[in-house]
């Protein structure tokens, strides 16, 4: 009887501190205030639609109650992928909007800009839109993580499955004269190891200014390299395989992740045009055939025909967008009711294979304290002219 | 027009709205949150550049669709003297001036041979060529190439009981009152009018004995070095500094600042700097997907409707009430 | 060898792209004693109005032509409207016009039809011609077009009593108004014509480079240092140096400086002709009179 009461006595005690809110300024009962930079104008305006698919995901979420309860309140500045005006906007998202912490701010330069200002002042930068491998640094800046696999370990990814399956290959690579390419760049140099420069025989660059790759294409060409990883983003992409095609050229084409999309990229260049390219991806592509009845995709279908009907969803941004919030609302669900910014970091560095249908199968969220990638595995696939067909196993960096 | 004060002398009027400026310009970091002294600093880091481009276009005549390139000189000189070598931010202020003096002033001998739109066209390329050469894989032992450098926020010195946003503003509004000093004295005196006297007619100024190879090379390197002073304050401001950040939409905003606030005024380029400074935040609201757009918009509504800019339109206010 | 033939075959290709935008802004010139800095993204958004018309199920000969109507229209417009009350103010003003008119056409391209590249249609065949690995017909399809528009603007300004008003009209307004030229409308009637060289250049260009709101911003530089190669005031000229400037860069690209380090040839040409042969080398020099 004794015990029953004790038990009782401590129930009761336990349920009042299981209900306890604990906020940090940004989250209260109602909502949680999200903040978030994009570059909706200027040259780099094309990624403006990740932070527009967000805001829709966003507003879905909403719809439907929320996230426990609490309806998202995101906050996005147009930062014209400038660094100083990025620098300007988080600022004023994080001293005058009090929001709660950052989400998905976008670009390298971006995000480094204001790298050492959120650690400082112990806001979260979550899962920043880059690739680079800076964010997956938990000991020295434990308030920056990543999202997507990063660059380096993809490059690495296609350098070991060179020299895999074709140990004399020459490897030509063009690659944007950014932090973006030159992160590809490096992580395939690295995956080679001492042997890159026995592997790499030209590389050769272009900036996001230049009309046409034909001339780099043609460099390509003229150096003799029977392979060629193509770091290019969309536009570009195109405009290279197409020309590789047309010069006659026909090396085994790595093609970059962020230029995947059937809908914006192969159809463009040509779908004959695109046999046999590999790639390494971890989100579906909904325009690929093999997709095109797949239950797991429904309700992503029906989110871009409700919420954004006039956005193409060939687009893989969008996809993209989609992917990344529910990961937002996957580790927000687990703060439950204590939205400190110290609880949003430590369970967005404690997710547990969390399972996403937009994602390819087998591929699983998992993040730790020491161990900041989200998504680690990415998958080899190859196209057939109608859809890409993935091949081997689920492959990490290592 | 004179006030009776206590000096016994007369005080102008003009003297009185600089010190009542003055007064505002050193209470408002204590009045606003850390953020909007954060962007006063960047307004002042605007207004200087502004009236670099508009000693050279205002004043002189010299179109410059490229000052973002000295802009972005100044910047990365103070950023890798501080990264690289260590020197404390304040030092590196002068030598930024000085090298983007030298370097307008290069800049300037062949621009001597260029009129008008052509000499427009030329620096549009510079500013549109710029990146890249930032970005150059042999320069990137200094300038960190596409990943940019970072650099150390400046403490306030011993004992102020400041907060670095505070500081850096009150820094930056020194150099700024120095160089407008500086600035008003160069117009008012023997070289703004040659300067002015080159712009309105030219032929004749050089039949009157001004030299104008020599004014106007000047006219390009001092005004490079107010730009690239600029450049520098707003790297430490920033606290980064990265290629692309100096594209040649910044040379637009410039050019934008000087219409919009008034050419051939001192005044102006504050008012262009708080144009150039808020609007796109303001522009941000009405329409997230045309912000662009709509600064064009008002590029073009104020070379129609106020072709002396925001300096001019006040100028006219204020000389009707007086005449009133 | 092989290699430095087919760089500059495909500098030819990239310096048709260069050409055909330089004519437009060389038919400005001609008209007005302006460089447009606008050519470009009017360019552009008049091609992105095509893309409309096609998308919509127009035949593509159609949409080409209303499209070049069109672009005569608000190239008309442009003049009557935002050009003509700067037109006898300083040069910054124009200047300044011409800048808010780029940002202006660049973001509302921007806004209007997203910034997923859009691949436009080639009325040229799929297959290059005699096999050749070189050139694709499309693109030798595009430098054959210029050289009707070239020829057809020579046709113009050299036979025609109109061209004859037009250069009239631009080298001397005043004289021009006195023998009863309407010195206006000629002007309005060079921007309508540069803007449907413009626009055929938009569509010429976009098969190659795909259709984006920033499409013609790497063109313009080049299409500039063209311009100026060839004599800002010089058709022919202009087309010349479109392919002098398209082979120089892909060259000096490829074999001596590097591609990171394009734009700095274009920056050292325009600011070398400049300096050294402002005239071009197919120009006439102009003497002032004080």
């Amino acid at each position: 009887m004794k015990a029953l009461l004790v038990g009782v006595m401590a129930a009761a005690l336990a349920a009042p501190a299981a209900a306890q809110k604990k906020y940090d300024t940004g989250a209260n009962d109602k909502e949680i205030k999200i903040g978030n930079t994009n570059p909706y104008s200027g040259p780099a305006s094309a990624y403006g639609q990740i932070g527009k698919a967000i805001a829709a995901y966003f507003k879905m979420v909403n719809d439907q109650g929320g996230v426990n309860g609490r309806k998202i309140d995101f906050v996005s500045y147009d930062d014209s992928y400038s660094p100083p005006k990025t620098v300007e906007m988080a600022r004023k998202l994080v001293e005058q909007d009090q929001v709660l912490f950052l989400f998905q701010t976008l670009g390298t330069p971006s995000n480094t800009a204001i790298h050492k200002y959120m650690n400082t002042m112990k806001v979260p930068q979550l899962n920043v839109a880059t690739g680079a491998t800076k964010w997956n640094d938990p000991k020295n800046f434990k308030w920056t993580m990543g999202w997507q696999p990063n660059y380096q370990t993809e490059g690495r990814i296609y350098a070991k499955h060179i020299m895999a399956t074709r140990p004399n290959a020459k490897v030509g690579i063009l690659y944007q004269n950014d932090d973006y390419g030159k992160d590809y760049l490096k992580g395939m140099e690295d995956g080679f190891g001492a042997q890159a420069s026995k592997y790499i025989v030209a590389k050769v660059s272009y900036e996001v200014s230049d009309p046409t790759v034909d001339s780099q294409i043609v460099q390509l060409q003229a150096s003799g390299a029977d392979t060629f990883f193509n770091i290019t983003t969309p536009k570009f992409a195109a405009q290279a395989i197409r020309k590789a095609y047309d010069i006659g050229w026909k090396p085994v084409q790595y093609l970059n992740n962020v230029s995947i999309s059937v809908g914006s990229v192969l159809t463009p260049a040509g779908l004959d045009k695109s046999v046999g390219l590999i790639t390494a991806a971890y989100l579906k592509e909904p325009t690929d055939a093999r997709w095109a009845n797949d239950k797991g995709l429904e309700p992503f279908r029906a989110f871009m025909k409700k919420y954004m009907p006039d956005a193409n969803i060939a687009d893989n941004f969008n996809i993209y967008g989609y992917t990344v919030g529910t990961t937002l609302v996957a580790a927000l669900k687990q703060c439950g009711d204590d939205l400190t910014r110290e609880n949003v970091m430590r369970q967005a560095a404690n997710l547990k294979s969390l399972r996403i249908d937009t994602l390819l199968p087998g591929i699983l969220i998992t993040t730790t304290p020491s161990d900041y990638a989200p998504i680690e595995a990415v998958q080899l696939q190859r196209f057939n002219g109608k859809q890409w067909e993935l091949f081997g196993d689920v492959m990490t960096s290592q | 027009m004179v006030c009776p004060c206590f000096w016994g002398r007369g005080v102008s009027r003009r003297t009185l709205i600089l010190v009542a400026l003055a007064i505002v310009a050193c209470a408002l970091p204590f009045i606003v949150s850390n953020y909007r002294t954060f962007q006063l600093t960047l307004v002042l880091v605007y207004a200087i550049a502004l009236l670099g481009l508009n000693i050279l276009t205002g004043y002189n005549g010299q179109i410059s669709l490229g000052h973002g390139a000295f802009y972005a000189l100044g910047a990365y000189c103070t950023a890798i003297l501080m990264d690289r070598w260590g020197v404390p931010y304040w030092a590196t202020i002068p030598v930024a001036g000085a090298v983007c003096l030298v370097a307008g002033f290069l800049f300037g001998l062949p621009a001597l041979r260029l009129e008008g739109l052509y000499l427009a066209l030329a620096t549009f390329a510079l500013g549109v060529a710029m990146p890249q050469l930032l970005k150059y894989h042999l320069l990137e032992k200094w300038t960190g190439g596409v990943q940019g450098i970072v650099i150390m926020k400046p403490s306030p010195p011993l004992g102020l009981p400041l907060n670095p946003d505070q500081w850096l503003y009150f820094f930056t509004l020194a150099i700024a009152a120095v160089m407008f000093i500086l600035g008003y004295n160069l117009i008012r005196g023997r070289t703004g009018r040659a300067l002015v006297a080159i712009r309105d007619q030219h032929i004749a100024a050089e039949a009157m004995g001004i030299h104008n190879a020599l004014y106007k090379s000047l006219a390009f390197g001092v005004s490079a070095m107010f730009t690239g002073v600029a450049g520098a304050l707003g790297a430490v401001a920033v606290q980064f500094v990265a290629p692309d950040s100096f594209n040649i939409f910044l040379s637009i905003v410039f050019l934008v600042g000087i219409v919009v606030g008034g050419l051939a005024s001192i005044s102006g380029a504050l008012y262009g700097a708080l144009f150039i400074q808020f609007v796109p935040n303001i522009a941000d609201e009405i329409s997230k997907a045309a912000p662009w757009a709509i600064f064009g918009v008002f590029m073009i509504g104020f070379v129609y409707l106020m072709p002396t800019g925001v300096a001019g339109a006040v100028r006219l206010i204020t000389s009707r009430r007086r005449a009133s | 060898m092989d290699a430095f033939i087919a760089q500059v075959l495909s500098g030819l290709a990239t310096g048709g792209i260069y050409a055909s935008v330089a004519l437009a802004l060389v038919m400005i010139y001609q008209a007005t004693h302006l460089v447009n800095f606008a050519q470009g993204e009017l360019a552009m958004f008049c091609t992105y109005i095509a893309w409309a018309m096609i998308d919509a199920g127009f035949p593509y000969w159609a949409a080409f032509a209303a499209t070049m109507v069109l672009a005569f229209v608000i190239g008309v417009a442009i003049e009557r409207l935002v050009i003509r009350p700067v037109e006898g103010s300083s040069v910054l003003a124009v200047v300044v016009v011409f800048i808010g008119l780029l940002v202006i056409f660049n973001s509302l391209a921007g806004w209007i039809f997203t910034y997923t590249i859009k691949p436009f249609p080639s009325p040229f065949p799929a297959q290059p011609l005699f096999g050749n690995r070189y050139l694709s017909s499309h693109e030798l399809g595009a430098i054959g077009v210029t050289l009707v528009v070239l020829f057809l603007l020579y046709v113009f300004f050299r036979f025609t009593p109109l061209g004859l008003a037009m250069r009239a009209a631009a080298q001397n307004p005043e004289s021009s108004r006195l023998v009863g030229i309407r010195v206006g409308w000629m002007l309005a009637l060079g921007w309508g014509l540069a803007a449907a060289i413009g626009s055929i250049a938009g569509m010429m260009v976009a098969p190659i480079v795909y259709l984006d709101p920033n499409m013609m911003g790497g063109v313009l530089l080049y299409a500039f240092a063209a311009a100026l190669v060839g004599g800002i005031d010089n058709p022919m000229g202009a087309v010349i140096g479109g392919f002098i400037v398209g082979v120089l860069e892909n060259v000096l690209g490829a074999f001596v400086i590097g591609n990171e380090l394009k734009l700095s040839v274009a920056l050292v040409i325009i600011i070398g002709v400049l300096l050294v042969k402002p005239s071009g080398f197919f120009g006439r020099v102009h003497v002032t009179r004080v």
